[in-house]
This record gives C-alpha cells, structure tokens and sequence, in this order.
C-alpha cells in the first residue's frame, strides 16, 4: 500500500497551468527524486505536499488521510529548503529545537534530541554557533538536522545541495544516502542535477513542463527512457534516425550503414538512442570521420561527423591506440545497448 | 498562504487614508472659492490659482528653488564623482575619515548648518546672496550626490576599465568614454535626489535667503507665519502637483525604487 | 609594479578628493567652528556681538529653566514621534510586503511619495486637518465615538507628534522595508512546517529579524525630529518651542546670535552623542547575528 500518494494532482495559476495529472505512489522509506529543468514545476508539486500551495485539482494522501485538509503547521513533514531557511539570529542548537518547542517537548527532552540530532549531521560542538558563521556546507546539516530532528513523516528536500560547491556536493549526498538508508524516513528531492538524482535515489520521476515524462529506477531511466526529453536530460545521449524495414526477413532495424534484427512492433521511421559509452569502433557500423579527440583522463570523448549526424563516442581510456581526428571510423554497438521510439 | 487577513487590510486601509489625508485636504481647499480656509462644499473655484498670478513672489520664488537646486545639484556633482571614483577605487590612509566627513552633512542638524553659514558669509559680506546659497546647498546635498555615485563606481567592473587601456585610451577619453558612460545612471540619480533635497529645504535656507534670493519653501513658510489664507494652500496644490508629475516621469523612464532606495536608509 | 604607477596609486586618490576635501574644509568645517566660537561672545542688546570668550550663554541655558524645559520638550517629542512611527510603520511595512506585485508598488508609492513633498506642504494640510476645536479630525473621532469632548491639537505636542510622525513615517516605513527584503523568502515556511502559528512566526521569527531595521529606522526619526523646524513651527506656533525654532528666533527675531549659538551647538552634541552611541550599541547587539 502506498504511503504518500499524489492522485491526479494539479495546479494552475491563473491561465497557466504549472503542474499537469501528476500521479504517484510513494512507498514507505522510499527515497524518491523529482528530476527536470526549472520551471518543469517539480518545486510546485513539493510546496504542495508541503501545504505552502494549494492543488487546484487531485488529492495528496498521506497514510490514507487527506493531506490538504491539514494546515502546514500540523502537517509534520521536514523540509529542507534550498537557501535553508534557517532563522539567522538563533544558534545551530536553537534552530533545531524550534520545531520541537513548538511541539511542546519538554526542556531536557530537547536538549537531548537536538544534541543527538546535530551529532547524527557531524555538527557535534557548533551548538553555539550563529547560522552566518558556519559554512555553507554546515548550514546545510543544519537545516538537515532541524528537519529531522521532529521525526517527520516524509522529508522533503528542496535542491538542497545546489548552493554547495561541487567536492562538497558529493560527500553531502553520500551522507545525504546515509542518514536516509539509517534513520529510513520517507524523502522527497527536487533537484534538476541527475547526478543527484541517480546517487541518491530509489526512484526517480522525471518531470518536464509540469508533466511526468517517466517514473522509474535510476538505471531504467538512464537505460530505457521513454521519451526523447528523458533521453536528452539524463546524461549524453546519441539520437539517430533510422527505419525499420518489415518487408525483408527477418525485418531489419538500419541507421546509415548499421543495421540490426528489427525489435518486435514498431515499423517504419524510428528514432534510435544509444548512449556515447555504449558505443565501439569497430569495422563494420555506421560511417563516420573523427572530428575532434579530447583526453580527459579516464576516457576519451570523440566528437564525430557520421552519416546519421553528428555523434557523441566515450571509450575508456584503457591504454589502447584511439583513433586520431580526421581518422574514417566505423560506429557500432549492441542491438540490446540502443532504445527504439517511434517518430512523434 | 503568504496572504494579509482582514485585521492587517483593516491597518493599512487606515494607515494609507491617514498619510495621503494631510495631502489631499491641502489640494481640496485649494479649490474653495471662499476667502477663507475651508472645503469647498459649495462648488470648486479656481479663484486661489489665479490668485497666484498677483502675487509675484511665489513665481519668483519658484524659479530661484528650481535654478537653485539644478545648480548646487550639478556643482556637488562637479566635486562628488572624483571624490567618490577615488573612495572607491583606492585603499588610502584616511579614506574612511573622508567619507565621514563627506556624508557627514546627514548628521547635522539643518539648522545648525543654517547657523553656521549665517554666520560664515555674514562674514564674508556674501549674506543673502544667491552665491552663498549655491554653496550651503552643495554641501546639504554632497552626500547625496556622493553616495549614488560612490554606489555606481564601486558596482562597476573594473575589467571594463582595464580593457579600454589595453585598447590605447588613457586620462580623459578614458573618463569620458568608458567611465562615465558606465556610472551615468548613478551620477544621473545622485543628481535627482540631490535636486529634490535641495528643492525641499527650509529649515537651512530660511536662514540665508533674504528678499530676492527667497526659495519657494521660504516664501510659503514666511507666508503661513503671517497669515493662513487659501492662497498658500493653491501654491502648495501647484508644487504637489509638479512633485506628482516628476514622481511619475522619473518613475516611468528610471524607475522610482532606485531613487528612493538612495533617500532610504539615511535621513535628510 | 613599477615604482612610478606605485607613486602614481598613492598620489590619485588625494588628488581626485582634493576639490571637495577644500569644499568641505573651507565652507563647513570652518562656519561650524565659527558657531562654536560664537556662542563664547558676548551679546547686549544695543552693543550687538562682542568677540570675547565668556561662559554666559552656557551658563544662561544651564541655569534658567526655560531650556531645559525647551530641550526636555524637544527630546520628548521627537521620542514620541520615534515610537509612534515604529509601532505604526514597522507593522505597515510587513503587511506592504505581502502585499502582491502591483498593489506592492502603487502603495509603496502612495506611502514613500509624501517624502518628496514639501514639508511645509504636508505640515500645513495638518494644521487644516486639525484647526481648532471643530477641525476635521476631532469632528471625526468623536462621531466615531473615540473622544467624547475635542482633543487640541494646534499648539500642542500632541499635534506636533501626530504631523512629525506623517513627515518622519516614510522614513521609517522605508527602513523596515529595507530589513525585510533581506530575509529569506522561505523563512516563513520553514517556521509554519516546523509547527509554528502566526503570532508565533511574527514573535519568533520576523521581529527579532527586522529589529536592526526598526532601529535604525528609529535613529534616522529621532534625529531628524528632534532638530526638525518646520512642523513645530507652524504647528506648534510661537509659544511651543523646541531647540530649532528657538534658535530661529535668537537668530532672526531677538538677534542674540551668540545665545542661537550655544543652542545650536547644544542640540549639534546632543545628537551626535545620541545618534553615534545607539549606532554602536545595536551593532553591538547584533554583530553576532547579523553580519
């Protein structure tokens, strides 16, 4: 049984409508990403789990219980919030014990969980500590640590790392993963980084104006995308067009020179994704000449001019001799590396 | 969410009534056709504009604040750009004593400063001369002047700057082409607000002006000392409404925040 | 660096401050070290200004009654007027801010406009406003029921509160305004999904945060009041007076300049104290916080 549903939800604002029909079942302790470009309404969407917006259609269920019928005051989600929001003339400490003050929580309890709270952030000894005197790594934890610290039903995370430069940005979500996988809260990010997406998550939905392009696993996303946009966002990616014949037997699968045993269904002009790593020089495949060679350390990235277009090749630097620029080269890869959509 | 209940809608209904209120009433009297202060209740007169006309004083008075201001406005400017490129370009022993000095006009009482310039040029054998009021207005509005200024010079790029000397332009074509054009906006704002500080000032000029040389501000306060007749309240309507026009002009072709953001955090 | 652009760095910024460092010297620093000066003279009513240096008008303003009196009005109104602006603007400003796009600016207009009108202008709409017994504003409390009999507001500190408190609201309006737009926009929501209540969220969250701003609000309105002239002028009249008005009339009227002098630089001191001490001690107090 889901734990937080979103059924059909949608907000409009005035004429323009931001968040379109979006659907999904969140299971408990389930860590999920709302991936897409700003302005694809994946921070709508949150503020309205988080009762700062109401949807203007669908319901938001929370254990089966009608969210929005619950003032955000009472609603008990932790939120982390891409400036972190933290109340700058209150210490670390004070900040964290906010939320249980409020919850009436008695003095010694408080002191308890917020040092416990700080500790579990690595925060341990800046109790003290005004939030403009800490890093801005540190005011993250912060502001982790006062959302959890209420022990929310669900977090949600608001691109919480993309105000951290990039070194701490990928020890933050290591920890990030841990402190969730530990304490198992149901969390929520909303991050346009698919890195961030694809470390972190269990899930990821893609979202692109204010529709869900795909729900799915980070490796299905990046593997079986099911549209083109999901294809394009999610990391390099090679589109070629190419047709598929049903008329030859076996029904064949051709992009310029290349062909393949046709998959099952779709036929006629089709478009043919496969990402830059997948794909090998090899001595039949399509035709292409080597327009620039860039080293960059552990791979090399070969910008190439083929006859489907131009192409994107990685291959792993493994001390073999790559093919210089200006080289004629033959492109191929695997019929099961490539994803097959028909021509919207 | 983020939305005012009734109880603040309430607040600032009042608050708003309250503060045009004073405005409104001075522009409604104006248009009595009595001869005495009162609302016109029985039919709007225009008897106190054309009242005006007969008395010279106030149009005399008009053109001296309106040269006044322009002048001392484009003087300060004269001595605040230097002053404020070098505030903020150069990191120099007593910079920050300067700019002290420099806005330390805002701190002082207008009427102090009044005193002290009765004093200075009643020594000077300039009392009363437009010349003395010139300089005691380059100094109110200075920090003005300066501070819009100082706030251009020190946003701009210095990069901009550096490549324009690579290009071959040095000293004056430097300044004229690359520097000022960059810093226009704030001298052109500085100029603005130094303008209406000057245009506005009674408290240090009712002690300079002598007959001739008295500033609108001066005229309507002496006028009101004397007597309260809807006259003053016509000229008032007329300076309201040339402050309105030159609100919503500088409001559509500058952008008003910009200017007010300047008066904002300082005083005078 | 070559030793001749080293030169050339340490010689710029003193000769592009020169002009105005002589303006400054020559044409203020001068005439106030002249008023100082003058209120050590001597003044008779048929000798005139006596360049000598003598205690009498300090001693004058210390021992006759009638200026502390004079000086206790003055500080007492200008405080009064300071927490009348505060405790009406400061709300004002918060409530401005939530308001949306364009009803935002028009207000912020309506309420900052009034800054550029003149003084005198504003000052004489409440004399209007107030004017005697039956003047329309206790013409309007008391059909409201708030007053039974009329309050005078001419001539008194109650009227000069009340108009110095409209010249002076833009300022402080303005200055809240400014402390504002500084906080995070989320702060609000980050208190309301931790549990915290309206009145919570504004006790807790937004007056501890705008508080500098209400402060320095407050300096620049207690300054600028207690040194104002034009509105205790006109609505205080001849009797009510306070340290401007007075030294207008030892300057212009009674002509015992030196007398002026010593007011002018009594009431010069008094604010420089008061402004440069409350200055340091709010930076003090929030040094920690806010940076």
């Amino acid at each position: 049984m889901a734990y937080l549903e979103l059924d059909r939800v949608a907000k409009q604002f005035g004429a323009q409508t931001v968040v379109d029909d979006f659907s999904l079942a969140v299971g408990k302790g389930e860590f999920i990403s709302f991936l897409g470009p700003s302005g694809c309404g994946k921070t709508t969407t949150l503020q309205m789990i988080a009762g700062f917006l109401d949807p203007t259609r669908g319901a938001i269920r929370l254990e089966d219980k009608d969210l929005t019928a619950i003032h955000p005051a009472k609603r008990g989600l932790g939120i982390v919030f891409q400036s972190y929001a933290l109340f700058p003339h209150m210490t670390a400490a004070e900040n964290v014990a906010f939320g249980l003050e409020m919850r009436k929580v008695t003095r010694s309890e408080r002191t308890e969980r917020v040092r416990a709270a700080l500790a579990m952030v690595g925060l341990a000894g800046f109790e003290d500590r005004h939030p403009r005197r800490m890093s801005g790594g540190q005011q993250q934890r912060v502001a982790l640590a006062r959302a959890l610290v209420i022990k929310p039903s669900v977090l949600l995370l608001d691109e919480p790392l993309s105000n951290l430069d990039a070194k701490l940005r990928e020890e933050m979500q290591i920890e990030l993963r841990q402190i969730q996988r530990t304490i198992g809260t149901t969390t929520i990010l909303v991050t346009h980084d698919q890195n961030e997406a694809m470390s972190l998550s269990d899930r990821i939905v893609v979202m692109s104006q204010g529709k869900i392009e795909q729900i799915g696993t980070p490796q299905e996303t990046y593997e079986k995308p099911a549209s083109a946009f999901v294809s394009q966002f999610l990391g390099k990616t090679n589109d070629f067009a190419a047709t598929i014949d049903r008329t030859a037997t076996p029904a064949r699968l051709a992009a310029g020179s290349w062909s393949a045993p046709a998959p099952a269904g779709l036929s006629g002009p089709v478009t043919v994704s496969i990402r830059p790593e997948r794909i090998g020089f090899g001595d039949a495949g399509l035709n292409a000449k080597i327009v620039t060679r860039i080293f960059q350390g552990n791979h090399w990235l070969f910008q190439c001019d083929s006859e489907c277009g131009p192409a994107i090749v990685i291959r792993q630097n493994d001390g073999e001799r790559q093919p210089a620029e200006g080289e004629a080269v033959r492109l191929t890869w695997r019929p099961q590396d490539m994803s097959v959509r028909g021509v919207a | 969410m983020r939305r005012n209940g009734p109880l603040a809608l309430i607040f600032h209904t009042i608050f708003v009534i309250v503060m045009v209120a004073p405005i409104l009433v001075v522009c409604l009297v104006a248009f009595t056709p009595e001869g005495f202060l009162s609302l016109p209740t029985n039919g709007f007169s225009l008897r106190w504009f054309r009242a005006i006309a007969n008395y010279p004083e106030f149009i005399h008075a008009f053109w001296v604040s309106l040269g006044l201001g322009a002048l001392s406005s484009f003087v300060a400017l004269l001595f605040a750009v230097p002053a404020a490129l070098a505030i903020a370009r150069y990191r120099f022993r007593g910079r920050d004593a300067l700019a002290a000095l420099f806005l330390s006009p805002l701190m002082i009482p207008h009427v102090v400063l009044g005193i002290a310039f009765l004093r200075f040029f009643t020594s000077a054998g300039l009392s009363g001369s437009f010349a003395a009021l010139i300089i005691a207005h380059v100094i109110i509005v200075f920090p003005f002047a300066l501070r819009l200024t100082l706030a251009a010079a020190t946003g701009m790029d210095l990069s901009v700057e550096m490549a324009a000397v690579s290009l071959g332009a040095g000293g004056w074509t430097l300044f004229r082409r690359v520097t000022l054009p960059l810093i226009l906006p704030g001298v052109i704002s500085g100029w603005a607000l130094a303008f209406i500080q000057s245009f506005d000032d009674l408290t240090m000029t009712v002690f300079l002006a002598a007959p001739g040389t008295e500033t609108l501000p001066v005229r309507m306060f002496l006028y009101i000392q004397d007597n309260i007749d809807p006259l003053v309240t016509s000229v008032s309507a007329c300076v309201i409404a040339i402050t309105m026009t030159a609100l919503i002009l500088l409001d559509r072709f500058y952008g008003l925040d910009r200017v007010l953001a300047g008066k904002g955090d300082t005083g005078r | 660096m070559s030793a001749a652009a080293e030169e050339r760095n340490a010689r710029a910024p003193w000769a592009l401050t020169a002009p105005a460092l002589m303006l400054f010297v020559g044409v203020l620093l001068i005439p106030l070290a002249m008023t100082v000066m003058l209120s050590f003279h001597d003044w008779g009513q048929y000798k005139g200004i006596e360049p000598v240096f003598i205690l009498k008008n300090w001693r004058e303003i210390a021992t006759d009654p009638y200026y502390a009196e004079m000086f206790w009005r003055t500080f007492r109104v200008a405080i009064l007027t300071t927490v009348l602006t505060a405790v009406l603007g400061a709300p004002e400003a918060y409530i401005l801010n939530r308001m949306s796009g364009r009803w935002k600016s028009i207000f912020l207009l309506v309420i900052l406009g009034p800054l550029l009108i003149s003084v005198v202008a504003r000052t004489l709409g409440w004399a209007l406003l107030f004017g005697g017994n039956n003047g329309l504003v206790n013409k309007l409390l008391m059909s409201a029921g708030l007053i039974r009999s009329p309050i005078p507001f001419m001539f008194t500190e109650t009227g000069m509160v009340v108009a110095l408190a409209h010249v002076m609201m833009p300022f402080m309006v303005l200055s809240v305004w400014a402390a504002l737009q500084r906080l995070d926009p989320q702060i609000e929501n980050a208190a309301l999904s931790l549990g915290a209540g309206p009145i919570t969220i504004i006790r807790r969250i937004i007056m501890p945060q705008i508080m500098p701003g209400v402060l320095s609000g407050a300096i620049i309105v207690f300054s600028l009041s207690a040194s104002a002239f034009a509105t205790p002028a006109i609505i205080g009249g001849r009797r009510l007076k306070v340290a401007a008005t007075l030294a207008y009339d030892e300057f212009l009227n009674t002509l015992n300049w030196p007398l002026g002098a010593a007011v002018a630089t009594l009431l010069l001191v008094a604010l420089v104290l008061i402004v440069v001490g409350s200055n340091a001690l709010i930076e003090r107090r929030y040094a920690e916080v806010f940076r």
